[in-house]
C-alpha cells in the first residue's frame, strides 16, 4: 500500500493529510506554524501517521506547499544577492533594472546588474553578436558579491541561445553559482519577465530552506518517500527540479485548495471560494485546474509575468475586524488571525470580528457566546460581505452560464447557502484542509511558452514543437514519460508584427514517475 | 497651470493619456518608465502654449511606430526620440525650437517628453490626433495640409532612416511600414516638421494639459471618494473637449476578438445595470474604440471618444484586457471642433473605420 502524505505550511497554520492509493482522505491535522518550520512539519506528519495507524515506509510519495518563498518575498527576509545581466544592448537601456520595483527590495536584493550587447529581434536576427568577453569579465568580477545570478536576453522566447551560453560559461568558472535564465521563467515582455526572474533568483535560498526543513521532517519521521513541490498551477515537480524555478511557487497556496475543493467535491468546472482567517480567494476551475492569467501580474508591488492562476483576492475573513464608521461599516483588511479563539466576541474577547457577525446573524455556531452587536450593524456588515464574494464570483466567471460554487477554507462556514445566482453552493467534506489535498493530488505538469516564426515551416510543425518542449519541461520535472497528455496548446497571434508570428503555449501533465530505475 | 514636467507629474499623465486612449495607444507603462529616466537624467521639461511658439520658429513632431509587443520586448535605448528629432533639423538645415506630441492617447504621450529632456527643449501643449490612432496620416497635421516628410526614423544602434520628398502621406504610410518592419517592428520617428504658424492652424491646442488634468482629476476623485467617471468628463470640459458623459454601466457579458492585418479587431457587449438595466450597449473596437451602438442604436462614434472605465475605481480599460464579468462604466467625451470638419472626418470619420454611417457628434444624440 503506497501513501500520499501533503502539507501544507501556511501562516498560520501547517495543515497534513494523508491520503490513500485511490485518494481517500486517511487522516488530517492542523497544527500552528512556529518559527522552525521543521519541527511544526515534524509534529504534523507524525500526529497524523499516528492517526490513520499507518507505518512511515509505506509513505509513497510525500508533497509540500507552502508560502515560505512568498513570504521571504513580502518581508525582503532570507533573499540573495543577485547579479542580474542584461543582454540586448544598445536595446534595453532607456530603463534601468528592476526601476520600477520596491526600492528597499530592489536594494536588499539587486548587487550587481551590467547590460551586454547581444539578444534577438522578434523574427530570431540577432541585435547584436554576443558580448562573451563582457559576461565573461561580469561573472568573474561579480561572484564574490553574489550569490545567484539571473540573466535576461532580449525576445528569448524566440530564441533562448544568448541564455543558455551564460549557463554553459558560469558552469566553467563558478558551478555553485545558481542561474536562472529568462525564457524559462516567464514570456514575451522583458520587464515583466526581469522581474520574475531577478525574483527567482533571489528566492533559491529562502527555497532550498524550505525544502530541506521538509526532507528533514520526512527522515527524523522515518519517511523515505520521494518528495514533491507544489507549484503553481496546481501540479508538482520534484524538489530538485523545484529548487531551480523556486518562483513557481509563489501562488501554489490558493492553487493548492482549488485542486484540492475539486478533488473533494468531484467538481471540475466551478469557482472556489477559499476563505481563511485574513483573505478571501477567489477562482475559477477549468478541467480541475485553476485558470491562469494571461496578464502581467502584480505581485509584491511588481508587474511580473509568470504563470499564476487568477485570482480576485479579497481582504477578508474570519477574523477581519468589523467596524462602523460615519460612512457605514468596514470589515477589514486587518485581522486578529490566529489570536481569533481569544479575541473575538464569541469567545469571550473584545473585538468585533466577521465570525462575531455571522454567528449573531446564526448563519452557523462557533464560540460560547453572542457578540455585543446591533442588529442593524449584523445586517450591513454581512450584506457587505456577502455583496464582496458575490461579486468576486461574478467577475470569475468566463461566461454567463452560472457555474456551481465550491466553498473551501476554515472560515468558509460564514457563508450562506446561497450566493448570487449560483445555481449550487458545495461544501465538501474536509473543507478546511482542501490546501494540503490538493497539495497530495498527484500530478506533474510541464510547459512551454515561446514565440514561433512560421516562416519555412507550417503550422503543425510548430505546434508539435511546443508540444515536445513541454513534454521534456514534465519530465525534468518528475513526470512519468509513458501517458502524457496535452492538457492546453495556445495560439495567441501577435499584434501588429508583419510576418507570421505566433507565440505557443503548451501545458502537457502526466502521473509522478515510479520509483526505480 | 503646469508650465514644467516633472517626473511626479508622469503618474497622472500616463493615466489621462490612457483615458485619451479610449482602449488603445498601446499601454504607457514603459513609456512612462523611460520618460522618468530621461526626466531624473536630463531635469524637467517646459511646456509651452501653441501662442507662445513664434510664428517662424521650427517644431517637429515626435513619436513611436509600431508593434507594441515589440516595444513591451526590446525596450528602447532611449536615444532613439532625441537622434531623430536632431536629424530630421540637422537635414532641413533648423534648430529644432520645440518639439510636439504627435499622438497624446496611451504610450506616444511619453515618448516627446524623452526627446525634449535630452534636446533640452520645450514640449509643446499640444498634439496631432487628440487621442489615439493607428496610422501616420491620421493626423490633423496632414488633414490641414502639412507633409508628414521628411521624416527620419532611428532604431537602437543610433541608425537613420530619412523619408524625403514623398509624394504624399499615404505614401509617406507605406514606406514607414516597411521601414519600422526592417527595424524589427517598432521604431521612434520624426516627422512633420513645421513652423510655429503652421503649428497654429493644425494642432490640436492643450492636449498635453488636458490629459495631466484628466489624469489628476481621476486620482483625487479616487482619494476623495469622488465618482470618477464625473471628475474625468468635467476635465474633459476645462481642457477645451466637450463635458464627458456617462453612456452606459453594467458588466461585461461578451467580448468578440480577432486580429487581422495587425489590427486587434472585435466587440464586446455590455450587460445595463442600475438605470441601464434592460439594456445592452455594443463597442466595436479596431485597437481604439470607435463605436458605441446602444440596444442597436449608435451612440457614441469616432472621432468623439468611446472609454471603458473600471465600475470601481475609474480606471481606464484597455481593450485587450477586457473580459467577462468585468463591471464597467463607459464614458462618451466629445472632441474639440477642429477633430469634427469634414476634412478630418475624411480621416477619421466612421466611413473612414468601414462604417456604413454619418458621424453624429456625440452632443447632438
Amino acid at each position: 500500500m503506497r501513501y500520499r502524505l501533503g502539507v501544507d505550511v501556511g501562516n498560520t497554520n501547517t495543515d497534513c493529510v494523508l491520503l490513500d492509493s485511490d485518494g481517500r482522505l486517511m487522516a488530517k491535522v492542523k497544527r500552528s506554524v512556529t518559527a522552525d518550520i521543521s519541527a511544526s512539519i515534524r509534529e504534523a506528519v507524525g500526529a497524523v501517521l499516528a492517526l490513520a495507524g499507518v507505518p512511515p515506509a509505506d509513505i509513497g510519495y510525500a508533497m509540500l506547499g507552502t508560502t515560505q518563498v512568498t513570504n521571504a518575498i513580502l518581508e525582503r527576509r532570507r533573499l540573495a544577492r543577485v547579479g542580474l545581466l542584461r543582454i540586448g544592448a544598445p536595446a534595453t537601456e532607456a530603463v534601468d533594472p528592476l526601476a520600477d520595483w520596491p526600492e528597499d527590495l530592489r536594494r536588499v536584493v539587486l548587487r550587481r546588474a551590467h547590460t551586454v550587447r547581444g539578444g534577438h529581434e522578434y523574427d530570431g536576427r540577432p541585435i547584436s553578436p554576443l558580448d562573451e568577453d563582457a559576461i565573461r569579465r561580469f561573472v568573474e568580477t561579480a561572484r564574490d558579491d553574489i550569490s545567484s545570478l539571473a540573466v535576461v536576453s532580449v525576445f528569448s522566447p524566440v530564441r533562448h541561445e544568448h541564455e543558455l551560453w551564460v549557463r554553459q560559461l558560469v558552469q566553467s568558472i563558478d558551478p555553485e553559482l545558481p542561474v536562472s535564465l529568462s525564457h524559462e521563467i516567464g514570456s514575451v515582455g522583458f520587464l515583466e519577465r526581469e522581474s520574475a526572474t531577478v525574483l527567482n533568483a533571489a528566492v533559491a535560498q529562502a527555497a532550498r530552506r524550505a525544502a530541506l526543513a521538509f526532507q528533514e521532517a520526512l527522515g527524523a519521521a522515518g519517511i523515505e518517500a520521494r518528495s514533491y513541490l507544489s507549484q503553481n498551477d496546481g501540479t508538482l515537480m520534484s524538489v530538485e527540479y523545484g529548487l531551480r524555478y523556486p518562483i513557481r511557487t509563489v501562488a501554489c497556496g490558493p492553487t493548492n485548495s482549488m485542486r484540492g475543493a475539486a478533488f473533494l467535491s468531484g467538481v471540475d468546472d466551478a469557482v472556489v471560494v477559499d476563505i481563511g482567517g485574513t483573505s478571501t480567494d477567489i477562482g475559477a476551475l477549468r478541467g480541475g485546474y485553476p485558470l491562469e492569467s494571461a496578464a502581467a501580474v502584480e505581485f509584491g508591488g511588481m508587474r511580473t509575468n509568470f504563470r499564476m492562476p487568477d485570482l480576485v483576492s479579497l481582504g477578508l475573513g474570519g477574523g477581519s475586524r468589523v467596524r462602523a464608521g460615519p460612512e457605514g461599516v468596514r470589515i477589514g483588511p486587518d485581522s486578529v488571525g490566529y489570536e481569533l479563539e481569544r479575541t473575538a466576541q464569541v469567545f469571550g474577547g473584545d473585538t468585533l470580528t466577521l465570525t462575531d457577525i455571522a454567528v449573531r446573524r446564526g448563519v452557523c455556531s462557533i464560540g460560547t457566546r453572542q457578540a455585543a452587536v446591533g442588529a442593524e450593524l449584523a445586517d450591513a456588515a454581512y450584506d457587505a460581505f456577502i455583496k464582496a464574494v458575490a461579486d468576486g464570483v461574478e467577475r470569475m466567471r468566463l461566461t454567463p452560464d452560472p457555474l456551481p460554487l465550491i466553498l473551501v477554507g476554515g472560515a468558509s462556514v460564514l457563508l450562506p447557502d446561497r450566493i448570487g445566482d449560483s445555481p449550487q453552493v458545495i461544501r465538501p467534506e474536509h473543507f478546511d484542509v482542501a490546501n494540503a489535498v490538493g497539495a497530495a493530488l498527484a500530478e506533474v505538469s510541464g510547459h512551454s511558452d515561446r514565440v514561433y516564426s512560421l516562416a519555412g515551416r507550417g503550422r503543425e510543425q510548430v505546434l508539435a514543437q511546443a508540444v515536445a518542449a513541454a513534454e521534456a519541461d514534465a519530465i525534468r520535472a518528475g513526470a512519468d514519460p509513458d501517458g502524457l497528455e496535452v492538457r492546453e496548446v495556445d495560439e495567441l497571434p501577435i499584434a501588429y508584427l508583419p510576418g507570421d508570428s505566433i507565440r505557443v503555449r503548451a501545458v502537457v501533465a502526466g502521473r509522478l514517475r515510479r520509483e526505480g530505475p | 497651470m503646469t508650465r514644467r514636467i516633472a517626473p511626479e507629474d508622469l503618474h497622472a499623465l500616463a493615466l489621462g493619456a490612457s483615458i485619451l486612449g479610449a482602449g488603445g495607444g498601446g499601454d504607457p507603462y514603459i513609456g512612462r518608465m523611460m520618460a522618468e529616466k530621461s526626466l531624473r537624467t536630463y531635469g524637467p521639461v517646459s511646456v509651452l502654449d501653441v501662442d507662445d511658439v513664434p510664428e517662424g520658429a521650427s517644431v517637429i513632431a515626435v513619436s513611436g511606430v509600431g508593434a507594441p509587443t515589440v516595444f513591451h520586448e526590446k525596450i528602447p535605448s532611449g536615444r532613439e526620440p532625441a537622434a531623430a528629432v536632431r536629424r530630421l533639423a540637422a537635414h532641413i538645415g533648423v534648430r529644432a525650437f520645440a518639439v510636439c506630441p504627435a499622438e497624446l492617447g496611451g504610450v506616444n504621450s511619453m515618448v516627446p517628453l524623452v526627446a525634449a529632456a535630452e534636446l533640452g527643449v520645450p514640449v509643446v501643449d499640444a498634439d496631432g490626433m487628440g487621442r489615439a490612432f493607428p496610422g501616420v496620416f491620421m493626423e490633423t497635421f496632414h488633414i490641414y495640409g502639412l507633409p508628414g516628410t521628411p521624416a527620419c526614423f532611428a532604431n537602437e544602434h543610433g541608425d537613420l532612416v530619412l523619408l524625403d520628398r514623398l509624394r504624399d502621406n499615404y505614401a509617406y504610410e507605406w514606406l514607414a511600414r516597411g521601414v519600422t518592419t526592417r527595424f524589427g517592428g517598432h521604431a521612434f520617428v520624426a516627422d512633420y516638421p513645421m513652423s510655429g504658424r503652421d503649428l497654429r492652424r493644425t494642432a490640436i491646442r492643450g492636449t498635453l494639459r488636458l490629459a495631466l488634468d484628466i489624469g489628476r482629476s481621476l486620482l483625487a476623485a479616487q482619494a476623495g471618494h469622488r465618482d470618477p467617471a464625473l471628475a474625468i468628463g468635467a476635465a474633459a470640459e476645462r481642457g477645451g473637449y466637450g463635458r464627458g458623459l456617462r453612456l452606459f454601466t453594467g458588466k461585461v457579458v461578451d467580448v468578440l476578438r480577432r486580429t487581422t492585418d495587425g489590427f486587434a479587431r472585435g466587440a464586446i457587449t455590455i450587460q445595463g445595470s442600475g438605470e441601464d438595466q434592460g439594456s445592452a450597449l455594443r463597442i466595436d473596437f479596431q485597437n481604439e474604440n470607435l463605436l458605441a451602438v446602444r440596444d442597436g442604436r449608435p451612440i457614441c462614434m469616432v472621432p468623439d471618444l468611446v472609454c471603458v472605465l473600471d465600475a470601481v475605481n475609474g480606471l481606464p480599460i484597455p481593450t485587450e484586457r477586457l473580459r467577462y464579468g468585468y463591471r464597467v462604466t463607459v464614458l462618451g467625451i466629445p472632441v474639440p471642433a477642429i477633430m469634427r470638419t469634414p476634412e478630418a472626418l475624411g480621416v477619421w470619420g466612421p466611413r473612414a473605420f468601414g462604417y456604413d454611417l454619418d458621424y453624429h457628434p456625440l452632443s447632438e444624440i
